[in-house]
């Protein structure tokens, strides 16, 4: 299925406003996630962080406002349908131009600047930014655009470690735990802690990071996988970090893995943090011009 | 845990009066400061320019709309991670005054010593919630080294910020800390538990 021409505006239309939206309505699986998290605190610093949490969801869903001033690094996972024929060089420009314009018309603060000498054109765009991540989905006419904005509290929050064979699930259990914990309070807790296992190092990090955009509430669909989330997810939850490492019950709000196939001399893991907010949006536009919003 | 209603500048005997878990909102004056320009006073030499004695330093670079030469509005304003600007507590409290620091995620045990012996505090704002914090503010008053933006010195006037949290007191508490250290020995005891020694 040959795409128009007209679809590229669309879709830089389609990625300004998943930037400016992520930013003010958080995701309703996350909402529920904190409100629950927020009823099972007994400690009065919890219970004042929690209520901060909640108004600021209210305000970004009631007033239009920003939630978080950070407007982080914006990422694109981008699925493309296996019926379409679409110019690929022409999606790219339309994604950066649509970033761009985000910042400009909101306006919104631009966070990217060159690593060395810190040069920041104000766009929030720069070399290799956005970071725009291409997959293919079989029998589908549909252009699937997940947008996520990633704050750099989570994300210095990051750290990848090639274990070896003889190291097992458990090294990747002890490096996951030891991580959190020396992450502390920096990541915004409670986080969703994305796990890569498997994979080259490189795989082994963006999986980590894939497995942060998954809807809370999802689980693996390898029962180890499943079991090993669930496991982690009851041993940070226990060691009382809670919402700003000032205590309590929820350290993390979900143990996402995602995993790959790896070489027979390694045994790599990876962890990704995501704030409390897990900014996250969709656009799946279709071919005739349609496009569905969605988290 | 007490409540406090403070306002800038602030005095010694103010902040000697909080303790690790109180609730404090301040009115007046906050200075908004980051990576980008306390590297430039501390490592490029740069004196500041303003006043920081008695000051409250807010760890921040926010969303903002230009109105004029110099002049700007909120759009977003909130509060980043503060262990990286660890460094830079010695030479704020000992050589510039500055009463409190504001941040999320708190600084390290040398940062708090040092708040105990100069006399000032760490209060934890909660990271996240900016939407809460931006309406908060009254005006940005000034804005100093528009070269660095968005990491300016912000000069803003806030009515009732807060309620932060104290996370280092001047009497030697360190509440992120002592939370991170309880759960290091937790993980250690679960890794144990789990058989993995």
């Amino acid at each position: 299925m040959e795409v128009p021409e007209s679809i590229y505006p669309l879709i830089e239309n389609a990625c300004r406003d998943l930037y400016i939206k992520s930013l003010k309505e958080i995701p309703p699986d996350v909402v529920e996630a904190i409100r629950r998290a927020a009823a099972t605190e007994t400690l009065e610093v919890a219970k004042r962080i929690f209520s901060h949490y909640l108004q600021s969801i209210d305000l970004g869903r009631e007033q239009k406002m920003i939630v978080c001033q950070d407007t982080g690094i914006p990422i694109y996972w981008v699925k493309i349908g296996g019926n379409l024929r679409l110019d690929g060089a022409k999606l790219d420009d339309a994604i950066v131009r649509g970033t761009e314009r985000a910042t400009r018309e909101h306006p919104l603060r631009s966070s990217i600047v060159s690593p060395l000498r810190r040069e920041n054109r104000q766009t929030n765009c720069g070399e290799r930014i956005p970071i725009i991540h291409y997959e293919f989905q079989r029998d589908s006419d549909v252009l699937d655009i997940l947008f996520m904005p990633k704050g750099s509290g989570s994300e210095n929050m990051s750290f990848m470690k090639m274990l070896v064979p003889a190291d097992g699930v458990n090294g990747i259990k002890r490096f996951v735990l030891e991580m959190v914990v020396g992450a502390g309070p920096k990541p915004c807790p409670p986080t969703i802690v994305g796990i890569g296992i498997g994979g080259s190092s490189d795989l082994c990090m963006t999986l980590a990071k894939k497995a942060t955009t998954r809807p809370l509430g999802s689980r693996n669909s390898d029962s180890e996988m499943a079991a090993l989330e669930l496991e982690l997810l009851d041993a940070i939850n226990q060691t009382g970090i809670g919402p700003q490492g000032l205590g309590g019950n929820t350290t993390a709000l979900a143990v996402h893995i995602e995993s790959a196939w790896t070489h027979i001399t390694c045994n790599p893991v990876a962890v990704n943090m995501q704030c409390w907010r897990a900014e996250r949006r969709r656009a799946r536009i279709h071919a005739d011009g349609r496009v569905e919003e969605g988290f | 845990m007490a409540e406090f209603h403070l306002k800038t500048p602030l005095s010694e005997a103010d902040v000697r009066a909080l303790h690790v878990g109180d609730a404090v909102l301040l009115d007046g004056v906050v200075f908004g400061v980051r990576d980008g320009n306390l590297i430039r006073v501390f490592d490029q030499k740069v004196a500041p320019p303003c006043d920081w004695r008695g000051a409250a330093l807010l760890h921040t670079a926010p969303n903002v709309r230009k109105l004029g030469p110099g002049k700007y509005e909120p759009v977003s304003v909130g509060t980043t991670t503060s262990m990286r600007m660890d460094r830079f507590t010695e030479g704020l409290v000992r050589d510039y005054g500055v009463r409190a620091i504001l941040g999320k995620g708190g600084l390290s045990p040398a940062s708090a010593a040092l708040m105990q012996s100069y006399g000032a505090v760490y209060l934890s704002v909660t990271g996240g919630a900016a939407a809460m914090e931006t309406l908060q503010i009254e005006e940005i008053e000034k804005v100093y080294w528009e070269d660095l933006m968005p990491e300016c010195i912000w000069q803003i006037r806030f009515k009732a910020l807060g309620p932060m949290t104290v996370g280092i007191d001047a009497h030697g508490g360190n509440l992120q800390h002592e939370i991170q250290q309880q759960a290091q020995q937790k993980v250690a005891e679960l890794l144990r538990r789990m058989g993995i020694a």
